[in-house]
């Protein structure tokens, strides 16, 4: 499969910080890429420097192989992550000024139905709600019909239903065969729609590769949890399982094998919860702190 | 430039502003607020001073005049080279008696109750009499003070509508990301802040022609001059004040120093480009700073058609100045523009 976006050599360097710190990746055709990392990791200059909205010190970014041009917007659709709508116009007054911009639109009507807007076409931007704003950005990113759509968090800030909605929404477009660039703190986000992730801190790629592959590659263990009450302290010591707030926390390579040791040892359980490592286990264990800190 | 894309901004920023009841109504009703002021505190006579127009003469004979009335309070001179000007002044109410010490003649304007009690005044001083002047007659309806600070008030409410309408909505825009949403698509910053000028011009000149029509049907505004050169001057003036706008707001992206700026441009044009009183009187060094103002030529390039019938060959140095001024705004304004000041 060919790349719809490859980046080379990346670096963006302020006064006296390095946001983005010499980062390549490919982003394939067809494709949910994933750019995650905390706030601060760099994720927004990069996609911005690929939107061609913001300038690299050194490196560059191919579109199939090209430079980018001024063409460029023509092709690919934007939702960044804080704009404002201009005010005193209506949903249906902002699709139509974003269409007057593009030589090739979507149909309006197909739009409107696949973003959900019918209900508050004739709103005034002012008086949307937040999963409605996201939906509306969403829709102009996908105005001019782009092969590749860049989303910088586009759920930030959404109740769990809106994001939900807004989830579908993305499935749908990944659906039609179009590239999508994700940004995301969000963990649950990321495992629900990319197909590649690039995990990013402090400017630098830290890991790479499918969602799978990555856990598989740094996780062998599950997450066993039970209160703490029920277990003997002695156990938790001879075991070295380790301690949380209200209950233990046991890393095991065979589930079985473990709640059999559990069963044993006479103890309840009752309130156990078992648990497999997710993105946010592996970001811990790479850098030491949260994703979502 | 596409004219699709110009246009779609050009709407949309013209609805915007139309929308936006409070925005509209402070353009509104502002100069009218004060055109109603003005026209109340100045009612009657207006100027407590007499004024006698003196055709040029020799220095000393002019000295001899105004040694003769120097006991008297409350009288200025002004000298003037154009006869036809100063009797222009006096039908006008401007001056009160225009005196020619060389041809030993004066004239008086019979419609104007301040020109007989300054005539009486002229009569009584001894060196008047002796001469024995002949008195020539003119006559015209007086300017009141609503009339003349009519262009001064109109002008300064479109100095704020252009200076604040464009340079801090774009700051606004600038600083929320509308601006950077914009980039995102391949609208040009020439066809964007097109568009925002001509929007503005468009909204300027629609407001200033409400008003001025407005107020008219109450005051019965003094017009001496064509109307197509007075939307003329007033057009290239917005335009001018437009472009100075977009200039302060090309790169900030703080509304509090874009506030700062606007302010810092706009008070000085306030004080010093004749909306409230004359800058005749005033120091050279003064004038010259005043020159280079884009509202002082707006403001004396509308009273002169207003209040003199001026035509716009008369006022070409003022239309020069704003020609120049706009080009000067506007290469500056382009080449420092930046959608999104980057950190």
């Amino acid at each position: 499969m060919s790349a719809a976006v490859s980046v080379q050599s990346l670096t963006k360097q302020y006064k006296d910080v390095c946001a983005v710190d010499n980062v390549s990746f490919e982003v394939e055709t067809g494709h949910c890429f994933g750019l995650l990392g905390p706030n601060g990791a760099g994720k927004t200059t990069t996609i911005e420097i690929m939107e061609g909205i913001i300038s690299a010190t050194s490196g560059e970014v191919l579109y199939q192989g090209q430079q980018v041009d001024s063409q460029i917007s023509q092709q690919i659709g934007i939702q960044f992550q804080h704009t404002a709508l201009q005010d005193f116009l209506t949903v249906k007054e902002t699709l139509n000024l974003f269409a007057s911009f593009y030589q090739n639109t979507l149909d309006q009507s197909q739009l409107i139905e696949l973003c959900d807007l019918g209900d508050f076409l004739n709103r005034d931007n002012r008086l949307l709600s937040g999963g409605q704003r996201q939906r509306l950005l969403l829709a102009l990113a996908l105005i001019n019909d782009p092969n590749i759509i860049f989303l910088d968090e586009p759920t930030t800030g959404l109740d769990p239903h809106a994001r939900r909605n807004f989830w579908q929404l993305i499935k749908n477009i990944k659906s039609q065969n179009k590239t999508i660039i994700l940004t995301t703190h969000y963990m649950d986000e990321a495992e629900q729609l990319c197909d590649d992730i690039v995990i990013m801190d402090k400017g630098k790629i830290i890991e790479s590769g499918t969602p799978h592959q990555l856990l598989a590659k740094h996780f062998e263990d599950v997450f066993i949890y039970l209160p703490i009450k029920q277990v003997d302290e002695k156990i938790v010591r001879e075991q070295g399982w380790q301690v949380l707030a209200d209950r233990i926390e046991i890393k095991s390579q065979n589930v079985e094998q473990t709640l059999a040791f559990l069963m044993q040892h006479k103890v309840s359980l009752d309130g156990l919860h078992v648990k497999s490592a997710n993105l946010d286990d592996l970001f811990l264990k790479l850098t030491g702190h949260s994703l979502q800190a | 430039m596409n004219l699709k894309r110009f246009y779609a901004v050009f709407k949309a920023r013209s609805i915007e502003f139309f929308r936006d009841r409070s925005s509209l109504g402070w353009n509104l009703f502002f100069p009218v607020l004060l055109l109603i002021g003005f026209s109340f505190i100045f009612s009657g006579d207006g100027r407590s001073a007499y004024k006698i127009g003196l055709l040029e003469t020799q220095e000393q004979t002019k000295n001899i005049a105004q040694q003769a009335l120097k006991d008297l309070r409350f009288i200025d001179f002004i000298n003037y080279s154009d006869l036809s000007l100063a009797k222009a002044k006096l039908s006008r109410h401007s001056i009160d008696l225009l005196v020619d010490y060389d041809a030993k003649r004066y004239w008086v304007n019979d419609e104007s109750s301040k020109s007989y009690l300054v005539e009486q005044i002229f009569l009584g001083q001894e060196l008047s009499q002796q001469v024995g002047f002949t008195r020539l007659k003119s006559s015209g309806k007086g300017i009141r003070y609503v009339d003349w600070v009519l262009p001064g008030i109109l002008g300064m409410n479109m100095m704020f509508s252009c200076l604040f309408g464009v340079g801090y909505v774009i700051v606004r825009y600038r600083k929320n990301s509308v601006l950077k949403r914009l980039k995102a698509t391949p609208l040009t910053a020439f066809e964007f802040v097109s568009a925002q000028l001509l929007s503005r011009l468009f909204i300027v000149m629609f407001m200033s022609t409400i008003v001025y029509s407005g107020c008219n049907l109450f005051f019965d505004f003094f017009m001496l001059g064509s109307y197509v050169d007075l939307i003329l001057i007033g057009a290239l003036g917005a335009f001018c004040l437009i472009s100075l706008g977009l200039l302060v707001a090309s790169r900030s992206k703080s509304e509090e120093l874009i506030g700062g700026l606007l302010n810092l441009t706009s008070w000085p044009m306030m004080m010093l480009s004749g909306v409230w009183f004359s800058l005749e009187g005033a120091p050279q060094a003064l004038k010259n700073i005043a020159d280079l103002l884009p509202l002082t030529h707006l403001v004396a390039g509308a009273r002169a058609i207003i209040t003199e019938g001026a035509s716009l060959v008369d006022i070409s140095y003022h239309i020069n100045a704003l020609l120049l001024m706009s080009a000067l705004f506007l290469a500056l304004g382009s080449y420092l523009f930046s959608w999104n000041a980057e950190r």
